[in-house]
């Protein structure tokens, strides 16, 4: 009973700092936000016995994805509030947007929802770091490697694109 | 034997001509063009002769077949008989002569490779006409001499003060011929459906099975074949109510009013009904037509020519009389002597045509006999051959239209002394109106001033060696077909010809007139022809009586000058209310809804290219924001067919 | 060592609208929000949502391939990121702007 409470309230903590995060006007307090987000959906993988998954979330996206947002805010000194707000039409129209996916998203599961329901549990020994190792290392072995590739691929173009242009200064 | 190759041969020459001389002319010399046209019409001429000369029995040869289903055949064969011989001749040898003449008066004209490609283009559609041996290929024949008269009447389409002129006149001879030609189309389909075929052998057999097993003939339908048949023959014949393009059509060169005017293109109206004898005897109501429509036309036409003041226009109302009065022989059903006045005229009026043509020629191009005026001493050999054509046709004695015109009178008096007396005038109105013009060009004063008088030159031998030849011929022309009073035994030579090959004609009963009131006939023609010549001697040579301008003359001549006002009739009747309709339409139909209508669709267009063009608005978020909304709809669809028809 | 009823309570379905209110929110900052880094970050949410929901089904499914796929997602999201924050570090200095509706030359 108090697993459900708290994952009530963790859940509803979840989404409430994702508001603040598209809502607030400082783009630092965004980030901050952001990475409060990610530190509850940890929380949220802990409930659902994926450990390893929780850590990997944390250490990479809100230490490492995050950390660079911050640096970029700060190397360009993007701080300012100056940036001008969308019209009212623009604001209206995307929360009928966003409002009627949330509303079909949800209809389309109307009748397989049933939120209080419990499940048998098969194998609960599923996301400890042995069997996500097991299966890594064995089934996705392919996409493993390649995703070394995909990562140099994304530091040669990083550091390519960004490279300031040599001045000819002398 | 060799005769179908002669025939096809024939046929094939000018054809060839044409096509030699019409794209390649351009680039070859003068002479040589000129000597490859008129030597595929002479080689056609002795083809012609040839094939005359051996006498055949009616024969048909096959080309190649154009419709080929089981029971309905179109072909392409030709008719080798009396009467497609006899015009052939004609055809051919009086094409030749104004082959020759077109040499020299065509000689310093720029595109005389056209005038000898269109020339013998005419040939060899007119050659169809004749030869072919059924209607389909007489219709092939009808529009190609059609066309090229359409052609040959412009020709001089780019003059720079007549100009316009010409290609009006040629329209206007085309658009009343089509007029006539939709007659013909008519006649066909009828044809076919009564009869099954268009061959001229098929369609006389039926009949013929029809009245041998007693079964009752299609009268009505014959009726109504034998009038649209002569509607067609009167827009090319030029009869009322179809001929007033054949003065305006005086506007083409010379020679050109010679062979289609004269010559030619206007007797295919005759050579048609001839053909169609067969049906033209079941069909008596039709006959009267002819008859009457024939007879009014002769006197109108001859009364509007006693005041022309052009020389050609006079030509040409003679034109139209001649052939009413061979209509009037249709009508009597007398077809082998208007076949023998076909014959003759195209002698005397081709040599009066283009005697016309070396008289305008001397005259450096002036048209109007007022100006004219004792030249017979300065162009003696066009004033001798045109002295003899006007003779020829007032009916002098002895002279080929003599003989023609007699027998004509002689079954008019046959059929009633009304008719013979009517014709009688007509006849005299062209003794008038013919002395007149000879009068009035060659003899008195030269009224044309100084400057044209020091021109006047005889043509060259180009030009008069046909109309010696032709005069030759108006002179002998009657030996054909004299009557019963000067020869026993070889009267009638040209009637015995025809009918002897021809389908249909050997059936009709022709009977002549006795001896003494031909006699009689004769007689009376001959005083009213020297009578008449005598009054316009004094009346034109001595006394010099004529009016200066148009607007001198009054009462009837003013109506005869004016042309009896018809060409004013037909544009009020018929020209301005469809030019009226035409002008609605246009601005009703055409601009309002057509114009507007396509515009409408046009901008519609343009308006919803304009709307979604500002789709394209290159903000990011927009483009999010429609693709949220489709996805949502997308979704919303699935759920909806999910939850309401499951799956 | 299977337990016939784990009483943890929490329905999982629950967890699925999180996801889904996660994702919405995300979609609804990157229409509104005119900041490109901000905009950014709101696609670095959305696809936690969906890491979220796969989690959640690996759990349905008592498999953990969906976890693996999770793990190649924060893989592809890092690379992602990285990529993105210099083209952006690029665009402003073209622009000295980093207002997304400056650049709009997808318009022709």
């Amino acid at each position: 009973m108090s697993l459900q409470i708290i994952s009530i309230i963790l859940g509803s903590l979840t989404i409430a700092s994702a508001l603040m995060v598209v809502l607030s006007k400082h783009p630092i307090r965004s980030v901050i936000f952001l990475v409060v987000t990610f530190f509850f959906i940890s929380s949220l993988y802990i409930l659902m016995n994926a450990q390893f998954l929780a850590i990997v979330n944390i250490i990479v996206y809100a230490g490492a994805i995050m950390v660079l947002f911050l640096f970029v805010l700060m190397l360009l000194n993007l701080n300012k509030t100056s940036e001008p707000e969308s019209t009212m039409l623009v604001k209206l129209s995307s929360l009928i947007a966003a409002g009627g996916l949330f509303l079909v998203l949800i209809a389309a599961l109307k009748d397989s929802i049933q939120l209080s329901k419990t499940y048998t549990l098969k194998n609960e020994a599923i996301g400890t770091v042995e069997s996500l190792g097991n299966l890594l290392f064995s089934k996705y072995v392919v996409p493993f490697e390649v995703s070394s590739i995909l990562f140099i691929a994304a530091m040669v173009g990083a550091v390519l694109l960004a490279k300031r242009e040599k001045q000819i200064i002398d | 034997m060799g005769q179908d190759i002669l025939l096809l041969t024939l046929i094939a020459l000018p054809l060839v001509g044409f096509i030699l001389t019409g794209f390649l002319g351009k680039y070859i010399s003068k002479r040589f063009t000129v000597t490859i046209a008129t030597l595929a019409v002479f080689s056609s001429f002795i083809c012609a002769l040839l094939l005359f000369n051996m006498n055949v029995k009616t024969q048909i040869v096959h080309l190649f077949n154009v419709v080929n289903f089981e029971d309905f055949k179109l072909s392409a064969n030709f008719q080798l008989d009396a009467l497609s011989i006899w015009m052939t001749l004609i055809i051919t040898g009086v094409g030749t002569l104004i082959h020759v003449f077109s040499i020299g008066y065509m000689s310093h004209d720029e595109g005389i490779y056209k005038f000898f490609a269109y020339l013998n283009l005419f040939i060899f559609s007119m050659l169809l006409l004749v030869l072919g041996s059924n209607y389909f290929i007489l219709f092939f024949g009808w529009e190609g001499v059609g066309i090229c008269s359409y052609l040959l009447i412009g020709f001089h389409y780019s003059d720079i003060e007549k100009g316009i002129e010409n290609s009006v006149a040629a329209r206007k001879a085309f658009i009343m011929n089509r007029i006539g030609d939709f007659g013909l189309l008519f006649a066909l389909f009828m044809l076919l459906n009564t009869f099954g075929t268009l061959e001229y052998a098929g369609i006389a057999a039926k009949i013929n099975e029809l009245k041998l097993s007693g079964l009752a003939l299609p009268l009505v339908a014959i009726s109504a074949i034998t009038i649209c048949l002569f509607i067609a023959a009167t827009g090319k014949s030029a009869q009322i109510p179809l001929f007033t393009w054949l003065p305006d059509a005086m506007a083409g060169p010379t020679p050109v009013s010679a062979l289609i005017h004269a010559a030619t293109m206007v007797t295919a109206g005759i050579y048609l009904i001839v053909r169609s004898n067969f049906l033209f005897e079941l069909a008596p109501f039709t006959k009267d037509i002819i008859l009457y429509i024939g007879l009014a036309t002769s006197l109108i036409a001859a009364f509007i020519a006693m005041r022309q003041s052009d020389i050609k226009k006079v030509l040409a109302y003679s034109t139209v009389s001649q052939l009413g009065l061979m209509f009037v022989a249709l009508g009597m059903g007398a077809y082998t002597v208007a076949l023998f006045h076909v014959t003759t005229h195209a002698f005397f009026k081709a040599l009066l045509f283009l005697g016309s043509g070396s008289v305008i020629h001397a005259m450096s191009d002036e048209q109007d006999i007022r100006k004219m005026g004792g030249l017979a001493k300065k162009i003696p050999i066009t004033h001798l051959t045109f002295l003899i054509g006007t003779l020829a046709i007032s009916g002098f004695p002895f002279l080929s239209g003599f003989y023609s015109k007699d027998e004509i009178l002689a079954h008019a008096l046959m059929e009633s002394p009304v008719l013979y007396g009517t014709l009688m005038i007509a006849v005299t109105l062209t003794a008038i109106y013919m002395f007149r013009l000879y009068f009035l060009v060659f003899h008195g004063k030269f009224r044309g001033g100084n400057e044209l008088e020091s021109h006047i030159h005889e043509s060259g031998i180009s030009m008069t060696f046909p109309l010696i030849v032709l005069a030759i011929l108006s002179v002998f022309g009657g030996l054909l077909n004299l009557p019963g009073i000067f020869l026993q035994n070889q009267a009638h030579w040209f009637s015995h010809y025809l009918e002897s090959t021809t389908a249909g004609l050997n059936e009709i009963d022709m009977h002549h007139l006795e001896s003494n009131k031909a006699i009689i006939l004769m007689v009376v023609a001959s005083f009213i022809a020297l009578g008449v010549m005598a009054w316009a001697y004094f009346n034109y040579a001595k006394k010099g009586k004529l009016a200066k301008e148009d607007n001198e003359l009054k009462g009837w001549e003013k109506a005869s000058n004016a042309k009896l006002y018809i060409d004013e009739a037909y544009n009020l009747l018929f020209v301005k209310p469809l030019e009226l309709i035409s002008k609605i339409i246009y601005t009703y139909f055409d601009i309002l809804i057509l114009r507007n209508g396509i515009f409408t669709i046009a901008g519609l267009i343009e308006k919803t290219g304009n709307i979604t063009r500002k789709w394209q608005s290159g903000f990011l978020s927009s483009y999010l924001f429609w693709m949220l909304l489709s996805i949502v709809g997308l979704i919303t669809y699935y759920v909806i067919k999910i939850q309401f028809w499951n799956y | 060592m299977t337990t016939e009823v784990n009483n943890i309570g929490t329905s999982l379905d629950f967890f699925v609208i999180v996801s889904i209110a996660l994702f919405v929110i995300g979609a609804f900052g990157v229409l509104t929000r005119k900041n490109m880094i901000v905009l950014l970050m709101c696609i670095e949410l959305m696809l936690n949502s969906v890491n979220l929901l796969l989690v959640t089904f690996s759990k349905y499914h008592g498999a953990a391939d969906a976890q693996i796929f999770v793990f190649f997602i924060v893989v592809v999201a890092a690379a992602e990121a990285t990529v993105g924050l210099s083209i952006l570090i690029m665009a402003y200095r073209n622009r000295k702007s980093i207002d997304i509706e400056l650049f709009n030359k997808l318009k022709d």
